[in-house]
């Protein structure tokens, strides 16, 4: 297991819904609402808490969107990054439990 | 020692009707006075009973409304409260402030709607023709502006916070006592909601669809919701997805004048069906 590997996972204290191809997401906690592109949506249905970050990017995101690898994972950690600090995803460099909304 | 008797009066809301009783004549007149077009005979659905504090707590802080074992918790710096939605009762701290009242009403009337599939917005709305039209936006796009300018026959259901509720077909919007820059409460009265326009200012009118995904972000932005509690988060958004299916919404740019009455009083509704072609079945508490 890489040193660096990242896991994510959806906080159970948010509401999703699928919508015309984007995801409305909002926390129960401060009512913030945030609506998912495409690939982030990708990236927040595969968010099970033990699929790496990496996986997720490579799989979830190269595989269907023509994107530059690189440019992709940089790209997912801000978004992960972003979505945590709102207490959205989950992240930790250890499997987590999933935590589906 | 005989305890002062309560005295109540039942305001009724979006068809809702509460029991507010309270051991202050004053304090009674003056929610009289404020919710007058609003009092009912009805028996009421829920109960309030106000304990006046004499302290003058700011107002400004934010509201913190969490739920703890049956009963929802209702905290701000002016007031707190405690209603239990099983009960149908709860008990409200506050000063004589009317507008901490409206708060504490609104904030009820947010926990009761949700369950139920509708919301409060951040909206005017009126009746034209038989049908009700929201206006929302962020402050100073225009929605007291709408009113001001609304024609004769039209009945404005409020200039700030619209009433909406499911009905047999689609969604109802009633009026409401919550006055905006208006300074005037609402006519107490509702109709099905015809169209939601988010309103922009410019050099011209017209109307122009939004995408149903920008619609709910929209939407989700200007309903009043302050409950910490994912059950209730779930119901709303799925609420919001609904009146969009069956709602037709639309960003409305407008020039301050009358003429843009007569673009509302136009506006195609054969639209309608085609905004509910992007979505397939409706939330289980609609």
């Amino acid at each position: 297991m890489p040193e660096n590997c990242i896991y994510i996972a959806r906080s159970s204290a948010i509401a999703a819904r699928a919508l015309a191809g984007e995801m409305m997401v909002m926390n129960a906690a401060d009512s913030t609402f945030f609506t998912l592109n495409e690939v982030a949506t990708a990236i927040f249905q595969a968010a099970d808490g033990h699929t790496p970050l990496t996986e997720i990017v490579r799989d979830r995101v190269c595989e269907q969107f023509e994107v530059d690898p690189v440019q992709a994972q940089a790209d997912a950690e801000q978004f992960v990054a972003e979505l945590s600090s709102h207490g959205i995803l989950l992240v930790s460099n250890q499997p987590l439990a999933a935590e589906a909304p | 020692m005989t305890a002062t008797p309560h005295k109540v009066a039942c305001v009724e809301i979006g068809g809702i009707p509460i029991a507010l009783s309270t051991c202050d004549q004053r304090f009674l007149d003056l929610l009289r006075q404020r919710y007058d077009g609003f009092l009912s005979s009805s028996p009421p659905e829920f109960e309030l009973e106000f304990d006046l504090t004499d302290a003058r707590a700011a107002s400004d802080d934010d509201v913190r409304v969490r739920r703890q074992d049956d009963e929802w918790l209702i905290e701000r710096g002016d007031f707190n409260a405690r209603w239990n939605p099983r009960t149908g009762r709860g008990r409200v701290r506050q000063n004589a402030n009317p507008y901490s009242l409206d708060s504490v009403l609104r904030i009820l009337h947010s926990l009761i709607l949700a369950e139920r599939g509708g919301f409060l917005l951040h909206a005017a709305s009126a009746i034209c023709d038989t049908r009700a039209y929201l206006f929302s936006g962020v402050s100073g796009a225009g929605k007291t502006t709408m009113t001001r300018l609304a024609p004769s026959g039209i009945t404005l259901l409020t200039d700030e916070i619209s009433y909406v509720r499911p009905a047999a077909e689609g969604y109802a919007a009633f009026g409401t006592p919550f006055a905006g820059e208006l300074a005037k409460a609402g006519e107490n009265c509702a109709a099905p909601v015809s169209a939601l326009f988010f309103l922009e200012q410019g050099p011209e009118n017209r109307i122009d669809e939004l995408s149903s995904a920008e619609a709910v972000r929209r939407l989700m932005r200007n309903i009043l919701f302050f409950a910490e509690d994912k059950t209730l988060v779930e119901k709303l958004l799925a609420t919001a997805c609904d009146f969009v299916a069956r709602v037709p919404i639309r960003r409305l740019t407008f020039y301050p004048d009358a003429r843009v009455w007569d673009l509302v009083r136009n506006f195609d509704r054969r639209f309608e069906h085609n905004l509910a072609r992007n979505f397939q079945g409706v939330p289980e508490h609609a």
